[in-house]
């Protein structure tokens, strides 16, 4: 028999409905594969029995011939920041300690629904603020990939979905969940050689999420190939009434999609993503090599400007700190999570909070206040949100010449948990600098794998932005990239082979 | 004639904003599914939502936003077809989501105005800034335990509509009529019971004073009065103090202060410089509230007649004193048992006859107009028994009291007693004849001059009827028969 865990989610779909294993199996091979690579530190809760219980339930409903979903029997990882009904959920936060949700996030609902079996709570940083995963309450994460300069380097997955890319890497599940504010999903996807994607704002709820920043926040998929995101997009995606700010329209069949077809669509290539510093020289040689091997697949390549991208980092760190001061206001110890007492009301406001919230949650607390209060609010807020407005017409004029635009995920390959730039948090901004646009403007993006560091041998992802709600197209063009860039789809064997 | 403090450094003129927080009538929460009962036990009617739960969402409940379209057509005022939801962030214990959804710069009703009756018959109108929508808070009880305070959620994101008047109050009375037609308006559409005693509506008062002419002055907000009277009294306590201070040399300080009811003063509460800066932003979990031309026409063809409106009818259909009018209008209750008793009968009458003797009975009683013993067709009945000269008025004063004792119809009552009036003139005659007979002495007085003896004679004569008589053929045959 094949190796399970080596599967794409395609292919584990196809062995399952032909019997030539079952779910049980899938699943506990997957456990087993956990159990083996613990110390990539990817899950922070493992929850076996349930999966094996679920995977059962599902082999049950496949051999009785009942209704199958469209991910049956398929073992996934569950970002932490999904709330899962009797599963402890704390967005990796102390603050949340030993919070059981009594309810489950649509997403993950959605999930099971469609069949799929929850293998545990992937580690993430706290409340998906960071870009490396270095902020979660439960440690850092590995990224399963090695530099080939200095194999024993500690790697840093990416963030803020950094346990989610490790285990979909290392095939610790076959697909998990993410999250996206401004590039949680993509950057862990590019630094850990899988797909990612953040569909539209507004594609998948965000009822049962802990929120981040409500305006950015967006549910998405980590898989290792296109057909698995569009499977799984297809899976968690769609309209719920408890959550206002979804659109109610209906969800396609994306595999459709994948059509391998580009013939005469338009991919622009915007400058300002082409800086003269910040950049990788490798990075910027796969972009430019993938473009060509588009243009040769039949794409028009059309270069573009989005000349307010040099303002989009600063925006969206007005924008995303002053919504979360106001989301994490709720974390105050009198209700669920931590407590700290204290001999006032405020007091224990004041203890529960400095004790529950690690420092960069407390950095971007304080500037998120900051910019809400009068004298700020018009300089700071207001502004950003008009720049916003800014940079959402540019990309619709954008769209007007082009289909999609293919930039960079990410201005770096993986990099060392001690480097020196993981210490400054303005460095570490800069890793958002080509996620962060299409997360203003709310459009679709996927991180797919297109090369590998010539120097270090580390994964390097390209995105593909979408207009609004055109996912069909980014996926199509993916799958393109995908087949193009000769990379290997199989997971790395941590701890294993 | 306008309200003025006077000074020693000339006359004050008082200028008062009132903020009124009313408790929506709904169902359900304005942001989710909970139930709303009053008095319910601790902590259940609370949802995930409203405890403020990780990866919680509001959805608006539609239900709430009519009720505030309706209330601001009530108001005469503009309903936004747009407006948006922003969040309003503090800490408090009772707070679940360290925010209040509230309304700020775009509210769903702006624009409007009611008119008050005074006393002396006349009639101002009150400017209304703005009506939003907002979610109420929890409440905190500190005494349950020595060392703890424990938190129910039950009143938490309960729909409130914050109605904002314009700085047009000019005395206590204009803001106790303010509060009285409010509180009216809301009581008729059905979008809150009105109920200050239990705290479904607050006011907080903006005072202000000035010489008039003169720009407006600073004003000190009293918080959370919960009566009218409380709030005129506090009103009136406040500005002889601004005047008193300012005289004084002094200086009104922008701040926030509390009524003490028992000594009738108002007290600092928080001064400006200790003000929370609310960090109000637009809910970015909420899309902003659109008003389709459909959910407006259907709230518009929902509206009941108004108070202004029914009173206005009163006086036109029923002939009635625009002050009786106001009167009976003020409670919709009240309204409908007039309407009621008033169908087909003497109306003018039948509005006498509830502000006199029915009022001060249920007064005596302690009941509601809805409680009354005397029902509104029997009420209507006993005023065509007077009209037709069935019984006469002070028999009324009589088959009333039996109708409130016994519930009876005044039909039946004036037929079980007897009480039917004398009208055949002959047996009245009867009755004179006996009475002069009687007192020959008395007649002799009379027709010698002492004219005033006549009210002697109807007392004895009315009282040998046992008061059956009609007054008015007693009088004449009395005068006539005495006349010799």
């Amino acid at each position: 028999m094949t190796d399970l865990v080596e599967l794409t989610m395609a292919e584990a779909l196809e062995g399952l409905a032909k019997k030539e294993f079952t779910s049980v199996e899938l699943t506990q091979a997957h456990l087993d594969e956990m159990a083996k690579a613990r110390d990539l530190n990817a899950y922070v809760i493992e929850t076996p029995e349930l999966a094996l219980e679920r995977a059962k339930r599902s082999d049950n409903r496949r051999s009785k011939g009942e209704k199958l979903g469209l991910m049956e029997g398929i073992p996934v990882g569950m970002k932490d920041l999904y709330c899962t009904k009797g599963v402890r959920t704390t967005a990796c936060s102390h603050i949340l300690d030993g919070f059981v949700p009594p309810y489950e996030s649509t997403v993950s609902l959605n999930l099971e629904n469609q069949g799929s079996v929850m293998l545990g709570k992937t580690n993430m940083d706290e409340f998906a603020m960071g870009t490396a995963n270095l902020t979660s309450y439960y440690g850092a994460v590995r990224n399963p990939y090695k530099d080939k300069t200095n194999p024993n380097k500690f790697l840093i997955p990416g963030g803020s979905s950094g346990g989610s890319a490790a285990a979909v890497a290392a095939g610790l599940c076959m697909c998990a969940t993410g999250s996206d504010t401004g590039g949680s999903i993509r950057t862990p996807a590019s630094f850990c050689g899988i797909v990612g994607m953040k569909p539209t704002y507004g594609r998948c709820s965000r009822y049962g999420m802990i929120a981040f920043a409500s305006s950015l926040d967006q549910a998405g998929t980590m898989t290792r190939t296109v057909r698995d995101t569009a499977i799984m997009l297809e899976s968690m995606a769609g309209y719920d009434p408890k959550d206002s700010t979804v659109v109610n329209r209906p969800v396609p069949c994306y595999q459709k999609a994948l059509t391998g077809d580009i013939k005469g669509l338009k991919i622009g290539i915007p400058r300002e993503y082409n800086p003269d510093k910040g950049l990788n020289s490798d990075v910027r040689h796969v972009w430019e090599q993938t473009a060509e091997k588009l243009r040769q697949a039949g794409a028009e390549i059309v270069d573009i400007n989005l000349p307010s991208t040099q303002y989009a980092l600063p925006t969206y760190y007005l924008i995303a700190p002053a919504e979360a001061s106001s989301n994490l206001a709720r974390y105050d110890g009198v209700k669920y999570g931590l407590r700290v007492d204290g001999k006032s009301l405020d007091e224990m406001y004041t203890n529960t909070r400095t004790a529950g919230f690690g420092k960069e949650v407390k950095r971007r607390i304080m500037i998120g206040t900051c910019v809400l209060l009068e004298g700020y609010y018009e300089t700071c807020y207001l502004k950003a949100q008009k720049v916003r407005r800014l940079l959402c017409k540019e990309f619709d004029d954008a769209y007007k010449k082009v289909d999609v635009i293919l930039a960079p995920a990410a201005p770096e390959t993986a990099f060392g948990k001690d480097d020196d730039s993981t210490k400054d948090p303005l460095k570490m901004q800069l890793y958002d600098v080509f996620t962060v646009p299409s997360s203003l403007a709310g459009l679709p993006a996927i991180s797919v794998p297109a090369g590998y560091s010539e120097t270090t041998g580390l994964p390097i992802g390209l995105q593909v932005i979408g207009n609004k709600f055109c996912e069909e197209t980014i996926l199509r063009v993916a799958g393109v990239i995908e087949s193009v860039s000769g990379m290997s789809i199989r997971p790395l064997r941590v701890g294993g082979k | 004639m306008s309200y003025i403090i006077k000074g020693e450094t000339g006359d004050w003129e008082i200028v008062v904003g009132l903020e009124v927080h009313c408790e929506v009538i709904s169902k359900a929460k304005l942001f989710s599914g909970a139930p709303t009962a009053f008095g319910a036990e601790a902590n259940t009617q609370v949802s995930f939502v409203d405890a403020g739960f990780p990866g919680m969402l509001p959805v608006i409940n539609h239900e709430c936003v009519e009720q505030a379209i309706k209330t601001g057509m009530g108001l005469n005022a503009t309903v936004n077809k747009k407006s948006i939801f922003a969040r309003k962030n503090y800490y408090y214990a009772d707070l679940p989501n360290g925010y209040q959804i509230s309304q700020s710069d775009k509210p769903i009703i702006s624009d409007g105005y009611i008119d008050v009756d005074l006393e002396n018959g006349e009639t101002r109108r009150i400017g209304i800034e703005r009506l939003h929508l907002e979610q109420d808070a929890g409440k905190l009880m500190h005494d349950q335990h020595p060392s703890k305070s424990f938190v129910d959620l039950n009143r938490a994101g309960v729909a409130l509509m914050e109605i904002v008047s314009r700085p047009d109050i000019r005395s206590p009375e204009e803001a106790g009529a303010y509060l009285r037609e409010l509180r009216s308006i809301v009581r008729y559409i059905g979008s809150c019971d009105g109920n200050m005693d239990e705290g479904s509506m607050r006011c907080d008062a903006n005072v202000s004073v000035r010489h008039p002419g003169d720009p407006l002055g600073t004003r000190a907000e009293i918080k959370n009065v919960n009566s009218i009277r409380f709030v005129m009294q506090a009103i009136e306590y406040e500005a002889k103090r601004q005047v008193e201070l300012l005289e004084e040399g002094g200086k009104v300080v922008q701040e926030t202060r509390k009524f003490d009811s028992v000594k009738g003063i108002t007290k600092t509460m928080r001064s400006k410089e200790t003000a929370v800066d609310y960090r109000y932003f637009y809910d970015p979990d909420l899309i902003p509230l659109r008003l389709s031309d459909e959910t407006i026409e259907k709230c518009r063809k929902e509206m009941p007649e108004l108070p202004s409106a029914k009173k206005n009818r009163f006086v036109k259909d029923f002939g009635l004193p625009a002050y009786d009018a106001g009167q009976l209008v003020a409670e919709k209750e009240i309204a409908e048992y007039f309407e009621a008793a008033a169908k087909g009968h003497d109306a003018k009458k039948v509005a006498n006859y509830i502000m006199g003797d029915l009022f001060a009975t249920l007064n005596k009683l302690g009941k509601s107009i809805k409680e009354s013993p005397v029902s509104p067709e029997n009420l209507g009945r006993m005023v065509d028994l007077i009209n037709d000269g069935t019984i006469s008025s002070r028999i009324a004063k009589d088959v009333f009291q039996f109708m409130v004792d016994e519930g009876k119809s005044p039909d039946q009552i004036v037929e079980e007693k007897g009480l039917k009036q004398v009208t055949d003139t002959s047996a009245i005659e009867k009755i004179i004849d006996d009475v002069i007979n009687e007192n020959p002495d008395k007649v002799a007085e009379y027709r010698s001059g002492k004219d005033k003896l006549l009210g002697w004679f109807v007392g004895q004569t009315m009282k040998a009827s046992k008061g059956k008589a009609n007054p008015g053929m007693l009088n004449d045959l009395l005068k006539k028969k005495l006349a010799g």
